[in-house]
């Protein structure tokens, strides 16, 4: 008894060693199991509220389940009919019109400000403050306040101008100008910020050594303040234009689609076409090539804007 | 007290800003003169900023007569304080704040401390495949636009009873783990290992480690992870929109949407309800100024 244990306990222990001896070698490789802990949680989590929702929305792209009742598989009928539905085309065509619109300005616009806050002016941590405040407000709800102005003040104050004064907000071919000016008001908070710290980053010593030389203000600007907030540009150019195109809050509180649906993003199309038009498997198939197209356009543009970045 | 007072001000004058400014270093190392034409177009753009939100403080203020009267920037006289009850009423504001409030009070709390959770375990072990491969999970997810999610989440919510406040932070909490990860990994990659082997030798558990040693020092990103969920959380509309189902969940900028299309001409009283859904925020906002932009900016620099 005594010696087979002995035997039994011998050759466990002998053939233990090697396994034990790996064991050591993969838990040093192996994080502590706490660190497993803190992001399995988090892990399976996010798992079942993103990518599952990601996942059953591909599945039902391909049936024609209209968020009700019974389904059946109908192929890519979805994805091809997108592409023939002139409502869809016209939304894809708006949204991006209004990004790169509402993108060009955005940027020019917070740039020049961010330049203005950036120099030694009087008050200037209250300025700050001041370009600041639109952030912290609701697009929806001074959303509203802007409509009020584009429908009952504009036309009175610019009665004049037959544009302005028949209420901006009823013309099919310029609602979106007005869309775009609540977006710009809003989103220039953020980008000033960003190009704000932008500037910091650059040396003083880089613009005394300028003005020795003799280089004008714009010239300054054109040769190094420029190129060596190039970082700082993409970040804003990308997310703006990502922010943009899938447009929604300001369009709501301005025309909510209208008139017609001229100004119809393609967020709102998903929105009302998934929720009250019985189009569930429809529109997300339209989400879907709305992802691919946002993927694409973002990454295209961060190879474009990242090789005429300055390193230094 | 007078000249206690005076010399006071000539001390300041004599030391301009000094101490208090030392932080930022860029700014006080400048010795240039003063702009006097930057800051005057700065001033001047600046009422584009301005003349919106007095817009709303004077139309909330007037009676539907002296409105129709004019081009609704005149200020109003007499004025009219009886539309803020009003509007108090007609969209329930108690209720609607309370759950504005409460959601984004639960979502800060929770993002705070699940996202540098998260990130404090995916920053100290990055090299390694498992948490390599979470930590683009997350990043990858933020180039997933909303309105993919929209249709399935809402039925999803709906079947799991999440379809309430309840869900709400749960959902700000998950989606804004991408972003939030991304900013707090970069900040902890710079704390040096070496606090926290002195607290292991002294046998700390990992769990503690965290609490005792890295979450206090995590307090600058903290400020910025809340103020940005804050934001978020207060002002989101569509998610809202979309997931709340009940009327009584209803957040700020979900009332003042109903309100909107119920009484889309009542404009005195609907401004008096948009200007106090806009209120809190910005009251907290202008006592908190200097330090919100400076949580952002370090937060966008990252």
């Amino acid at each position: 008894m005594t010696t087979l244990t002995q035997a039994v306990r011998s050759s466990s222990t002998a053939g233990e060693k090697p396994a034990r001896a790996k064991r050591v070698r993969l838990e040093s490789r192996r994080a502590l199991p706490a660190f497993y802990w803190m992001v399995w949680p988090a892990v399976i989590a996010f798992a079942l509220f993103h990518t599952l929702p990601v996942l059953v929305g591909i599945f039902f792209s391909f049936t024609n389940y209209a968020g009700y009742g019974e389904w059946n598989f109908v192929g890519f009928s979805n994805y091809v009919n997108l592409f023939r539905d002139d409502r869809v085309l016209a939304a894809y065509g708006f949204s991006f019109l209004f990004a790169i619109v509402a993108t060009i300005l955005t940027n020019v616009i917070s740039l020049a400000i961010a330049l203005g806050l950036h120099a030694k002016i009087k008050a200037r941590n209250f300025w700050r403050g001041v370009y600041f405040v639109p952030y912290v407000l609701s697009i929806l709800v001074i959303g509203y306040v802007f409509q009020f102005f584009f429908s009952n003040s504009l036309p009175k104050i610019l009665s004049g101008i037959p544009l302005f004064a028949d209420n901006i907000l009823t013309s099919p071919d310029w609602a979106w100008t007005a869309i775009v000016v609540l977006a710009v008001w809003q989103a220039c908070a953020f980008a000033i910020i960003i190009y704000l710290s932008g500037l910091q980053t650059i040396p003083a010593e880089l613009y005394e050594a300028a003005s020795l030389d003799g280089a004008s203000a714009w010239r300054q600007f054109r040769s190094i303040t420029f190129p060596l907030i190039g970082a700082f540009f993409t970040i804003n150019v990308v997310l703006s234009l990502k922010g943009y195109l899938q447009v929604f809050d300001q369009i709501v509180a301005l025309t909510n689609g209208g008139p017609g649906t001229s100004t119809e993003s393609v967020t709102l199309l998903i929105f009302r076409g998934g929720f009250s038009g019985g189009e569930f498997a429809y529109q997300t198939a339209n989400a879907v090539i709305f992802f691919i197209v946002i993927t694409v356009v973002s990454l295209f543009q961060f190879r474009v804007l990242q090789r005429r970045e300055a390193d230094f | 007290m007078t000249t206690a007072t005076t010399t006071l001000a000539q001390a300041e004058e004599a030391l301009p800003d000094v101490p208090r400014r030392r932080r930022a270093r860029s700014d006080d190392d400048d010795t240039r003169r003063v702009n006097w034409w930057a800051t005057a177009l700065i001033a001047v753009c600046s009422l584009t900023i301005l003349i919106p939100l007095y817009l709303a403080v004077v139309v909330s203020l007037k009676t539907p007569d002296q409105l129709a009267s004019g081009t609704g920037f005149e200020w109003p006289n007499p004025v009219n304080w009886a539309n803020f009850p009003e509007a108090w009423e007609r969209t329930n504001f108690p209720q609607a704040l309370m759950n504005t409030a409460l959601i984004t009070v639960g979502s800060v709390v929770f993002t705070l401390l699940t996202s540098s959770i998260v990130a404090y375990a995916l920053a100290r072990n990055i090299h390694r495949p498992f948490f390599k491969g979470v930590f683009f999970y997350l990043l990858a997810a933020l180039f997933i636009p909303f309105p993919i999610i929209m249709l399935p989440l809402v039925k999803q919510t709906a079947i799991l009873g999440l379809d309430n406040q309840a869900g709400m932070i749960v959902l700000y909490t998950i989606y804004g783990l991408s972003l939030n990860v991304f900013i707090y990994t970069a900040y902890i990659r710079s704390i040096p290992i070496e606090l926290e082997e002195a607290a292991r030798v002294d046998g700390a558990s990992t769990w503690r480690v965290f609490w005792q040693v890295i979450f206090p020092l995590l307090a600058p990103m903290n400020a910025t992870v809340g103020i940005l969920t804050c934001v978020w959380a207060w002002n989101d509309f569509i998610m809202p929109l979309v997931v709340l189902s009940d009327p009584a969940a209803r957040t700020l900028p979900l009332a003042q949407y109903v309100f909107q299309g119920q009484f889309n001409t009542d404009y005195t009283v609907a401004f008096a309800s948009y200007l106090m859904a806009m209120a809190p925020l910005l009251i907290v906002y202008v006592f908190s100024q200097r330090w919100v932009i400076s949580g952002v900016t370090r937060g966008s620099i990252k």
